[in-house]
C-alpha cells in the first residue's frame, strides 16, 4: 500500500519536474526577456549588467534548477506587461477562479451523475431519452456560446442576473471570497452553470456507459439468479462497480475545469487566473505563462493523486493481495 | 407428480431475418435428489432451456409455448416480482466462469449473506452463522476467516465453491448448473462434480446439469437428455443411452467422444450432422500424392530425433522492480529435456499452467528461451542469427493454434491468409501458380474454391481449423505443432479434424508434436507422450505403456481423473486391431 | 467486384441502423449540406468577404433581410466591415471544418502510429512513450492548445503571426488530441498482439513492421473510427473556442469562432445577428458530427446490439 503511493509521489513530482522544464524553456528561449522588461533607451551594458545580474549566463542546468527552486516558493519574476510580481497576480486571482471552480465541480457531478444512473436504468423512458437529446446539445454547444446565450437570456433580456464581475466580496486574509455576500452568489450562478454544463454532460454519459456495461456483467446475471431485487441489483452491485473506472475519468475532467474557466471567466469578464492567462497570451507575457502552466499542473497532479488514491480505498483487488 | 416438470415448451428469438425456434417441443421431468444431464453441442439450445426455467431468457428470446412446472405448481407465467422469489430461494443456477460470477468489490460473506436475508428473512448474525457453516460444508476451510476475503482472493476452484455456496444457501429444490466445470481444471473439475452429487443426494435437491462434455455426464448424471438442434431427441438412464444409444443421433456423438481404454484406428464420421466432409482416407492420400508428396518424401519413421530439447528453461518476470529481491518471477518451464523422433506423433499432456504451451512456443521460435538449447535436425535453432537458415527453419516448422475464431486475420481472405506463407518465402514463381497451390491445400483439407474470395467471420470453428491446417502445410513443413488444436471445438468435429490429422501424418510422413490436456484424445493420437506440471517433464513413455503402467504419481493421478467411458457402446467404432498394431 | 463491396454493405448490420435511424439519416443530411456550402463556398455564396475590395463601410451593422432595417442583398444582415453573415458564415465554415479535419488527421496520424509501436514493442519504448502521454494528459486539451499557440506566436516574427495562424491552430490542436487515439490503439494493438494469426504471422517469419500495418493495423481502426468523429466534434469547437478568446483565426478571414467573437462586443447594442447565426451554424455542424459519432458507436458495438 505504501508502495502504492510512493510510486504515485514519484511520478507526481516526476510530472511537476517535466512539466516545470517546460516552463523553464518557454520562460527562457521564447523572447529576450531583458528586451521585454526594460525600455528602449536602455544601453547595450546596461542589458549586459542585468544579464549577469539576473544570471542569465549561467548554464542551462544552474537556471533550470534556479527557476524550479524560486517556482517552489511561489516566485515566478515580473510580469512582461504589467510590471508587477507574478505571484502578486495570481495571488489577487486565484480565489475567483478557485471559488468558480468548485462551485462548478459541485453542480457538475451532484447533476451529472445521478442523471447518468437513471438514464442508465430507464433506458426507454421518456424522460431518459430527453436528457439523452440535451445531453447531445451540451457537448456539442461551446462554452463560450452557452455564456453568451446566457447572459443575452438573463443577464440583458430578463435582467435577472448580473452579466459581469464578481459581486462584491469579503476580504479573508489574501482570500477574497463571494461566498458571503448576495451580489457574490448571483454574480456566480451564470457562470458557473456555463462551465459545468459541458462536464456535466460529459459525465452523464460517461456514467451512463459505464453502467450499461456493467449491468451486462456476468455477476449481475448470477446475481439476478440468486432472486435479489432489483433495487440492491442496481445500487449495490451495479453502482458500486461503475464508479469505480468513473472516479478516474471524473477526476481528469474535473481537473479540466479548472481550464475551462479560462472560456467562462472571458466571457463574463470574471477576474480570475484564466482570463490573466488570456491576456498574457495576446501580450506574449511569457512570464505568466509559464506560472500559470506549472500552477494547473500542480492542480492537475494534486488531483489525480487524490483520485488515485480513492481509486485505492474503493477497489480491494488493489488494496488486498492475493492471499 | 416429479419435482420440475418441464412440458412442451417453445422458445423463438426474432431478429432482423425472421424467427429462429431455439428450442422446439422439449418436454423433461425431474425428480428430488435425482441428477439430470442435458447433453448437446454449441447451438443445440441447452443454456436456453436453463435460462428460461429460472426465468432469465434474454430478449429477443421470447418462450412462445409450454409450461413449467414446479412441485405442481406453474411457475412460467408468475409476474415478476412473483418470479424473483422463486429464483434463489426455490430454483437456484450455477454458472460457467467463477471469475466473473462474483462482485469483485463486496466479500465472499456479504453475498452469502445479502441472498440471505433476501429470502429468508433471518438477521445479520443469524446470516453469518449460516455462510459459515455453508463455506465448511462446500469444502473451504477457516470458513469464519474466509467470509471477510474478497472473490479474487480465491482460486478458481475455491470460487467455484463459493457460487456453489450461493446457490444453495436458501435451500433451493431445484439446481441448474450450466457448465459447472468447463472453465477449471481436470484435476479440480472432479472434486467439484464429487461435490455437486454429494450436496445433492444429501440434501435431495433435484439437479440439471448442463454440458457438452460426455464425460461429466458419465461420472455423475442419473438419467441424460439428448440435444440436437433445439429437439429432444433421446431421453432416458443414463446407462442406458450411452451404453445402447438409440437414436442415430446419439449414436453418432457417442462415437466420437475419444475414448481411454481402446485405441482406434481412425475416428468415426459423424454423420448425422449437416455440413460434414465426406473425407474419407482416399480422398486424402490422392491429393496428397498431387501436391506435397513428389516433392519431399520424409522416409516415414525413423530413430533419427528431429528435435531435441535440452535443459530449457523459460522465466517471465511477473513484476519488474528497480530492486532484484522485489521482482517477482515466474518459471514457465524449468530444465525440460526430450526428443521427438523423425515421423513420430509426440504429445505433450499436462494441466492449464503445465508449461506445455510455452514449450511449444518455444520451439518454434515465438519466444526466447532463458536458458537451454532447441536443436532442429541438428542444427541449434535457439541461437540462429543468419537470416537464410533462419528463413529454411520457419520453412520447415508450422503450428496449428487452440482458438480457431483468433488464429484467423478477420479482415483477410481466406486466399490471403493461405497464400501469405507462400509469398512471403517466394515458393511460388507466379501468382496463378500461388492460387493453385492455395486451391489444392483447401481441397486437400476438404473445402472447396468457393471459400478462396470469403473471410473468416463465414465459417464455422471447424472449418477454420481446416483453414489453419491449410496454411500450416502450405510451406511444405517437416514439422508440425499442434496445440491444443481440438479443445476449442465440438466433439463431431473435433473427430473430423483428428481424422485429418492423423491422415496428413500418414501420406506426408510429418513429425507431429500434439499438445493437450485430454488424455483419451493423446491416446488415440499419438505414439509416444511427455506428462509436464508445473514446467517440469515428469515422464516420458511410450502412450501404451503410460496408460497401462505409468510411474509417476501424477500420471497416475491425472488418468485416475479421466471419466469412466468404458460402458459407452463401441458401436461403429473401428478398433485398432492388437495383432495388426504388432505387425506395423 | 465493385458490386459485390456495394451488395455486401447494402446489406450489413451498420447500414440497416443507419436507415432505421431517423436522427443518424438528419445528422447525416444536415453535416453533408454543411459539407458542401462550405466546400463550394466560393460557388454558392452571394458574396466574397474575404474580398476587400468589395467591401464597404457604409454596408456595416445592416440586419437581416426580413427585419426593419434590412437589405435584399444581405440575407443574413452584416457585420462591422459589411460582409455578408450568409457568405460570411459559408467561408467560416470552410476554415471551421478545414482546420477540425486537419488537427484531427494530424492527432490520428501521430496517435494511431505511436500506439501501434507502444503496444507491439512494449518495454522501453512502450514506458517513454506513456510517460510522455501520461504528462501531456496533465491537461486538459485546449490548455495544450492555448500553449502551444502561445508559444507559437512568442516564436515567430510578429508580422506573421495572421497568415500562419491556420498552420498554428492546426498543429495546436492536433498534438493536444493524439494521446486518446494513442492509447486506445496501444490498447487494441497489445490484445491483437497476442492473438494467433499474429502469432501464425510472425512464425511464417515476417517482420515486426509488416505485421503492424497488414495485420494490426486493419483490426485497430474500427474503435479509431469511433474516436475521431467525436474528435472531430471537439476540434470544430476548440477551434471556436480559441477564436473566440482572440488567439485563433483572425478577423481578416474569419472562422465561425472569429465571427462571434467580433459580434460579441455588438450584442448588447441589439446587432444579435452577427453572433447568433454564426454560432446557430456552429452548434448545427457540431451537433451533427456529434450525431453520428454516437451513431457509430452504437452501431459498431456488439455488445450494445
Amino acid at each position: 500500500m505504501l508502495n502504492f503511493i510512493a510510486r504515485r509521489v514519484f511520478q507526481s513530482i516526476f510530472v511537476m519536474l517535466a512539466v516545470g522544464f517546460i516552463a523553464f524553456a518557454m520562460f527562457r528561449y521564447v523572447g529576450d526577456p531583458i528586451n521585454n522588461m526594460v525600455g528602449q533607451d536602455t544601453t547595450l551594458e546596461q542589458r549586459a549588467e542585468l544579464r549577469k545580474q539576473l544570471g542569465l549566463d549561467d548554464p542551462f542546468l544552474v537556471q533550470y534548477f534556479r527557476f524550479i527552486g524560486n517556482a517552489a516558493q511561489g516566485d515566478f519574476g515580473m510580469s512582461y506587461r504589467q510590471r508587477r510580481p507574478v505571484s502578486e497576480l495570481i495571488e489577487s486571482r486565484m480565489p475567483a477562479t478557485l471559488e468558480l471552480s468548485f462551485v462548478s465541480a459541485v453542480i457538475a457531478l451532484f447533476l451529472g451523475i445521478p442523471m447518468g444512473i437513471y438514464t442508465a436504468l430507464r433506458r426507454d423512458g421518456v424522460l431518459s431519452r430527453s436528457f439523452m437529446t440535451l445531453s447531445l446539445i451540451g457537448i456539442s454547444l461551446p462554452t463560450f456560446l452557452i455564456g453568451i446565450l446566457m447572459i443575452l437570456f438573463f443577464g440583458v433580456m430578463l435582467r435577472w442576473l448580473p452579466s459581469f464581475g464578481r459581486g462584491d466580496v469579503v476580504q479573508l486574509g489574501w482570500w477574497s471570497t463571494g461566498f458571503l455576500t448576495k451580489s457574490g452568489w448571483q454574480s456566480l450562478i451564470m457562470p458557473a452553470f456555463t462551465l459545468a454544463l459541458f462536464q456535466m454532460t460529459l459525465i452523464m454519459r460517461l456514467v451512463r456507459a459505464e453502467m450499461l456495461e456493467v449491468l451486462q456483467t456476468d455477476f449481475i446475471k448470477f446475481a439476478r439468479a440468486r432472486g435479489l431485487p432489483d433495487r440492491m441489483i442496481n445500487f449495490r452491485h451495479a453502482l458500486k462497480n461503475t464508479l469505480v473506472p468513473v472516479i478516474t475519468i471524473t477526476g481528469l475532467q474535473l481537473g479540466s475545469i479548472i481550464a475551462f474557466s479560462i472560456i467562462t471567466e472571458t466571457v463574463f469578464q470574471w477576474p480570475g487566473m484564466g482570463l490573466l492567462f488570456i491576456q498574457s497570451i495576446g501580450a506574449v507575457d511569457i512570464p505568466v505563462m509559464a506560472a500559470y502552466l506549472l500552477l494547473i499542473a500542480f492542480f492537475f497532479v494534486i488531483i489525480n493523486l487524490i483520485v488515485d488514491l480513492l481509486y485505492f480505498a474503493v477497489d480491494p483487488r488493489l488494496r488486498v493481495q492475493k492471499s | 407428480m416429479a419435482l420440475l416438470d418441464i412440458e412442451n415448451l417453445h422458445i423463438e428469438f426474432s431478429s432482423r431475418h425472421g424467427n429462429v425456434v431455439a428450442i422446439q417441443d422439449v418436454s423433461l421431468s425431474l425428480e428430488a435428489g435425482e441428477i439430470l444431464g442435458v447433453v448437446g453441442e454449441s447451438g443445440a439450445g441447452k443454456s436456453t432451456i436453463g435460462n428460461a426455467v429460472i426465468g432469465l431468457l434474454e430478449p429477443p428470446g421470447k418462450m412462445t409455448q409450454g409450461t413449467v412446472l414446479l412441485n405442481g405448481e406453474r411457475i412460467d407465467q408468475l409476474p415478476p416480482q412473483a418470479f424473483r422469489k422463486v429464483r434463489g430461494k426455490r430454483i437456484g443456477m450455477i454458472f460457467q466462469d467463477p471469475l466473473t460470477s462474483l462482485d469483485p468489490l463486496q466479500t465472499v460473506g456479504d453475498q452469502l449473506t445479502e441472498s440471505m436475508q433476501v429470502h429468508l428473512h433471518i438477521n445479520q448474525h443469524e446470516a453469518r452463522e449460516r455462510a459459515a457453516a455453508l463455506l465448511n460444508s462446500v469444502g473451504i476451510e477457516q470458513a469464519e476467516l474466509r467470509l471477510d476475503q474478497y472473490p479474487h482472493q480465491f482460486s478458481g476452484g475455491m470460487r467455484q465453491r463459493v457460487v456453489i455456496a450461493l446457490a444453495l444457501c436458501c435451500e433451493p429444490e431445484v439446481i441448474i448448473a450450466d457448465e459447472p466445470t468447463t472453465a477449471l481444471d481436470v484435476s479440480i473439475q472432479a472434486q467439484i462434480l464429487d461435490l455437486l452429487r454429494a450436496l445433492c443426494k444429501e440434501k435431495q435437491v433435484g439437479m440439471i446439469i448442463i454440458t457438452h462434455d460426455m464425460g461429466v455426464i458419465a461420472e455423475i448424471t442419473d438419467r441424460v437428455a439428448v440435444l440436437y438442434r433445439g429437439k429432444l431427441v433421446e431421453e432416458g438412464p443414463t446407462r442406458q443411452v450411452l451404453g445402447s444409444p438409440k437414436h442415430l443421433y446419439t449414436k453418432s456423438l457417442i462415437s466420437a467422444v475419444p475414448r481411454s481404454d481402446i485405441k482406434l484406428r481412425r475416428f468415426p464420421m459423424v454423420t448425422y450432422i449437416e455440413g460434414v466432409q465426406k473425407n474419407t482416407k482416399e480422398d486424402n492420400l490422392a491429393t496428397a500424392t498431387r501436391w506435397m508428396g513428389q516433392q519431399r518424401n520424409f522416409g516415414g519413421k525413423s530413430d533419427k530425433p528431429l528435435v531435441q530439447v535440452s535443459k530449457l528453461g523459460m522465466r517471465f518476470i511477473l513484476r519488474n522492480s528497480f530492486l532484484k529481491r522485489n521482482r517477482i518471477s515466474l518459471d514457465a518451464v524449468k530444465d525440460v529435456t526430450f526428443s521427438i523422433k523423425e515421423g513420430e506423433v509426440f504429445g505433450l499432456v499436462g494441466e492449464s499452467g503445465s508449461g506445455k504451451s510455452t514449450i511449444a512456443r518455444l520451439i518454434a521460435g515465438l519466444y526466447q528461451a532463458s536458458h537451454g538449447s532447441v536443436h532442429f535436425n541438428n542444427v541449434n535453432v535457439t541461437q540462429l542469427d543468419d537470416k537464410k537458415m533462419l528463413n529454411s527453419f520457419r520453412r520447415q516448422i508450422q503450428m496449428v493454434f487452440q482458438d480457431p475464431f483468433s488464429s484467423l486475420n478477420p479482415r483477410m481472405r481466406i486466399l490471403d491468409i493461405v497464400a501469405e506463407p507462400i509469398r512471403f518465402h517466394k515458393l511460388a514463381s507466379t501468382e496463378a501458380l500461388t492460387r493453385k497451390i492455395v486451391s489444392g491445400l483447401l481441397d486437400y483439407v476438404g473445402l472447396g474454391d468457393q471459400a478462396l474470395a470469403r473471410f473468416p467471420h463465414e465459417f464455422s470453428g471447424g472449418q477454420r481449423q481446416r483453414i489453419c491446417i491449410a496454411r500450416a502445410l502450405a510451406t511444405r513443413p517437416r514439422f508440425l505443432i499442434c496445440d491444443e488444436p481440438t479443445s476449442a471445438l465440438d466433439v463431431s468435429i473435433q473427430a473430423q479434424i483428428l481424422n485429418l490429422l492423423k491422415d496428413l501424418q500418414e501420406s506426408l510422413g510429418l513429425t507431429i508434436l500434439f499438445i493437450s490436456h485430454d488424455l483419451p484424445v493423446i491416446r488415440q493420437m499419438c505414439d509416444r507422450v511427455g506428462v509436464m506440471r508445473h514446467g517440469e517433464l515428469l515422464e516420458v513413455a511410450e502412450t501404451e505403456t503410460l496408460f497401462s503402467d505409468p510411474r509417476h504419481d501424477y500420471t497416475k493421478h491425472l488418468l485416475s481423473l479421466m471419466p469412466g467411458l468404458d460402458f459407452l457402446s463401441q458401436e461403429g467404432l473401428e478398433v485398432e486391431d492388437a495383432v495388426l498394431r504388432e505387425a506395423g | 467486384m465493385t458490386q459485390n463491396v456495394l451488395s455486401r454493405a447494402y446489406n450489413s448490420d451498420i447500414f440497416y441502423s443507419f436507415s432505421r435511424s431517423p436522427t443518424a439519416i438528419i445528422s447525416a443530411i444536415v453535416a453533408l449540406l454543411i459539407g458542401l456550402g462550405a466546400l463550394f463556398a466560393p460557388l454558392v455564396s452571394p458574396h466574397n468577404p474575404f474580398d476587400l475590395a468589395t467591401l464597404d463601410l457604409l454596408d456595416a451593422n445592416i440586419p437581416p433581410a426580413w427585419s426593419v432595417n434590412g437589405d435584399p442583398r444581405f440575407l443574413l444582415g452584416t457585420d462591422d466591415q459589411g460582409r455578408d453573415m450568409l457568405s460570411a458564415i459559408l467561408y467560416g465554415s470552410r476554415i471551421s471544418l478545414l482546420v477540425g479535419l486537419a488537427s484531427v488527421m494530424f492527432s490520428l496520424v501521430v496517435g494511431v502510429s505511436l500506439g501501434l509501436i507502444s503496444g507491439y514493442a512494449g518495454g522501453r519504448i512502450d514506458s517513454v512513450i506513456m510517460r510522455v502521454a501520461d504528462v501531456q494528459l496533465s491537461f486538459p486539451a485546449i490548455l495544450i492548445a492555448l500553449l502551444v499557440d502561445g508559444i507559437a506566436r512568442g516564436l515567430l516574427p510578429r508580422d506573421s503571426h495572421d497568415s500562419l495562424s491556420l498552420y498554428v491552430l492546426i498543429f495546436a490542436i492536433g498534438i493536444s488530441g493524439w494521446v486518446q487515439y494513442a492509447r486506445t490503439v496501444r490498447g487494441a494493438t497489445m490484445v491483437e498482439r497476442n492473438k494467433e494469426y499474429v502469432q501464425a504471422a510472425r512464425l511464417i517469419g515476417m517482420r515486426p513492421f509488416t505485421i503492424l500495418r497488414r495485420h494490426i493495423l486493419p483490426n485497430v481502426l474500427g474503435p479509431v473510427l469511433v474516436i475521431a468523429t467525436i474528435h472531430l466534434a471537439v476540434a470544430i469547437i476548440t477551434e471556436a473556442t480559441l477564436s473566440f478568446l482572440g488567439v485563433g483565426i483572425p478577423p481578416t478571414t474569419p472562422s465561425l469562432g472569429t465571427l462571434i467573437r467580433i459580434g460579441n462586443s455588438y450584442l448588447f447594442s441589439g446587432d444579435w445577428w452577427i453572433s447568433i447565426f454564426p454560432g446557430i451554424a456552429l452548434v448545427l455542424l457540431a451537433l451533427s458530427v456529434n450525431l453520428l459519432g454516437d451513431w457509430l458507436r452504437d452501431a459498431l458495438n456488439p455488445k450494445l446490439r
